[in-house]
């Protein structure tokens, strides 16, 4: 079992349209969505829930003011400022430490765990799809970004799937270190503007630093070719495979507004030939 | 006053609402809190000053003090410290520097370490002042580094923030307690979908908010009609423009690349304020 | 001399659990002994970080010279080495044939980690 993950570093660089374009290329595969902070995969493969599961993860700690004494030892020892001098913990400020709850000597500090989202097990259209949705606010995103990666590996070890695709989360921080790590390969997609440039390099750097293999495409590459040129000269420098550039193509966005995927809004879009070929020489890298 | 320029989606037009609404003000700060993909320097080029290291805390332990009692791991949520055979380990990449360890070891054997997060650089650039922030790659924990890039921000100081996408920690860190959040999405189903997830982060946070509703004419009109079931005032809308496109992909601020920008920016900041002062009285 | 072997159930015929922080539980035994303990591990199963940590501390409490089990991360590695518990990685099947390999000689000691760490 092969799993592909699809970051970019850079948010709206076409993560989301690509996986579900790739969904229906590839056999039978297992869809993750593990962008779970803002998680989209599901508005276009319209999965049909099967089990919804909570997910629980750290403590945040909450004052009985009637056991309390007002000593003050919790706000002396709180780094993260987050209880207010009534003695009232701001569960948004709370790190889930425990400091004010171990060293609380009248026991007023409860410290119970947290609900902070959930994750789903569905099918859709293409095949099993696991994804999740954290709550508003919540920490512990690289947790959950674990949890849903490993449902989808069990699905596929166990019914025997090729691949799971996964749609991954922007930025180089937690979700993404936890999306990315033990992953047969990564699919950077990247834009030709300086923002999606540098925004590559970090998540490129990333990606070697937890020595994970990289692949780079660039999507809407003739928005600027010459700075699509220079980030084709440097993933060659650095031995990172350009497996295909898309052309801007207004069928992208459409084929979302429908819910649908780019081969299904229009499977003779300009876009459909490139994302062909991208999969063909993904197929060649990965699997 | 701070201004937030948020949004859930990314790729939405954040850096390039805050650079050029921070441009349009007289004598402002832009800070960027998008530490794990900062680009706005990309698009204001400041001059910068040297570096300064922004580091967090973990412990250090005094072996020779140590009494393998075991109560820094009972005290540690996150697994960063344990005692195993006749020594202590820690694992300072989970450390999240709460300090529980040391204030619980009865020997007085761990003292305070320091790890490294990343960077904030300042710099000056078209009368602006600038400053950002850059997550080292392999570190995870980009909350701290952001509240280091807030507490540069002087409180009488107009400044603008950008703020990283999404809704979870880093978020919630880059826009708590500023006076008001613009929401830039785009009208498409990832955009509504994140959008409201954004909304009711900002509700949560109790932050006076307002919309703008970038290549408006991409998609179709779910966003707007969300924004007046949710009575958001929508603060600007752009159409799609190739033109603004590619200025963008060369780092151009679009009040840069067409001044005629500049006006409805100026607008957006009176507007801004008008609401937040109607939001205080 | 004790080892551990992380298990999907409280048998010797339950499976072995791949995973070593978060498996289900541990069994404890003396390779030539009929007689096992059933270490729990729930504490860990949701951890939101380093349970690969506390699982190899708590199987070092338990004194045992080794551990089989599927994967182990390098933090627990680490943890196991510190411990001088030898780690052996890759193993399958029941719990009572994995130990049944060990008796006969025909495992050996992973050098290292067989699997990147979650960073979780």
């Amino acid at each position: 079992m092969k799993e592909l993950v699809v970051i970019s570093g850079k948010g709206g660089s076409g993560k989301t349209s690509m996986v579900a374009a790739l969904s229906q290329l590839a056999n039978n595969p297992v869809l993750c969505d593990a962008d779970v902070d803002a998680a989209d995969l599901h508005l276009i493969l319209s999965p049909n829930l099967k089990e919804s599961h909570e997910f629980t993860a750290g403590h945040t700690a909450s004052i009985d003011l009637e056991k309390c004494t007002r000593c003050g030892k919790c706000i002396e020892l709180c780094r993260f400022d987050a209880i207010s001098p009534d003695f009232v913990v701001d569960p948004l400020e709370c790190e889930g430490c425990g400091v004010c709850y171990y060293f609380c000597e009248e026991g007023a500090v409860a410290f119970p765990e947290n609900l902070s989202g959930h994750w789903y097990m569905s099918d859709c259209r293409f095949g099993p799809m696991v994804h999740a949705k954290l709550g508003i606010a919540e920490e512990n995103s690289g947790k959950l970004v674990t949890v849903v990666r490993k449902e989808a590996a069990k699905i596929a070890e166990s019914n025997g799937h090729e691949m799971v695709i996964t749609d991954g989360p922007p930025g180089v921080g937690c979700p993404v270190i936890a999306a990315i790590g033990g992953a047969s390969g990564v699919l950077i997609v990247t834009e030709p503007s300086l923002s999606g440039r540098h925004d590559m390099e970090r998540v490129l750097e990333l990606a070697r630093h937890f020595s994970v293999p990289a692949l780079l495409c660039i999507n809407k590459y003739d928005l600027n070719e010459s700075i699509s040129e220079g980030i084709r000269k440097f993933a060659e420098q650095h031995n990172v495979p350009c497996v295909g550039q898309v052309p801007f193509d207004p069928a992208m966005t459409k084929s979302m507004v429908q819910a649908q995927t780019l081969f299904e809004y229009d499977p003779n879009a300009p876009a459909c030939t490139a994302v062909r070929e991208i999969w063909a020489r993904l197929r060649e890298e990965v699997v | 006053m701070i201004i937030s320029v948020a949004s859930g989606k990314g790729g939405t037009g954040k850096t390039t609402m805050a650079t050029s609404l921070a441009l349009s003000i007289d004598r402002a700060r832009l800070a960027d809190c998008d530490v794990e993909a900062p680009n706005s320097h990309l698009f204001l080029r400041p001059v910068f000053e040297p570096d300064d290291t922004i580091t967090m805390p973990v412990p250090q332990v005094d072996e020779d003090e140590c009494t393998l009692c075991g109560e820094c791991a009972v005290i540690c949520q996150f697994n960063a410290i344990v005692t195993i055979a006749d020594t202590v380990m820690t694992f300072p990449e989970l450390c999240h520097g709460c300090g529980g360890c040391q204030a619980a070891c009865p020997a007085g054997a761990i003292e305070e370490g320091r790890r490294t997060i990343g960077t904030i650089q300042h710099g000056r650039c078209n009368g602006l002042d600038f400053v950002h922030g850059r997550i080292r790659i392999g570190e995870a924990m980009a909350p701290p580094l952001i509240r280091q890039i807030r507490s540069r921000i002087n409180p009488d100081e107009t400044a603008v923030i950008d703020a990283p996408p999404g809704t979870s920690c880093p978020v919630i860190a880059a826009i708590k307690d500023t006076d008001f959040v613009v929401l830039v999405t785009e009208p498409t189903p990832f955009g509504l979908n994140d959008l409201k997830l954004a909304v009711e982060t900002v509700k949560i946070l109790k932050i006076p908010s307002g919309l703008i509703i970038n290549r408006s004419d991409i998609g179709d009109n779910k966003v707007a009609e969300y924004a007046a079931m949710e009575k958001i005032p929508i603060l600007m809308e752009i159409p799609y423009n190739r033109q603004i496109a590619e200025a963008y992909s060369r780092g151009e601020p679009v009040v840069e690349a067409f001044p005629e920008w500049r006006e409805r920016f100026e607008k957006l900041y009176a507007d801004i304020c008008n609401l937040v002062a109607g939001s205080k009285s | 001399m004790k080892i551990a072997v992380s298990s999907k159930g409280k048998t010797l015929d339950a499976e072995l659990d791949a995973r070593f922080g978060r498996a289900a539980c541990f069994i404890v035994l003396d390779p030539n002994n009929q007689s096992y303990d059933v270490v729990e591990n729930t504490q860990n199963l949701n951890a939101a970080q380093g349970a690969g940590i506390q699982a190899a501390k708590t199987v070092a409490d338990h004194g045992v010279s080794a551990v089989l089990t599927g994967n182990c991360g390098p933090k627990a590695y680490a943890v196991l080495e510190q411990a001088g518990i030898s780690v052996i990685t890759g193993v399958s099947g029941s719990v009572r044939q994995a130990v049944e390999q060990y008796k006969n000689g025909e495992l050996r000691p992973a050098g290292g980690p067989n699997v990147n760490g979650h960073w979780m």
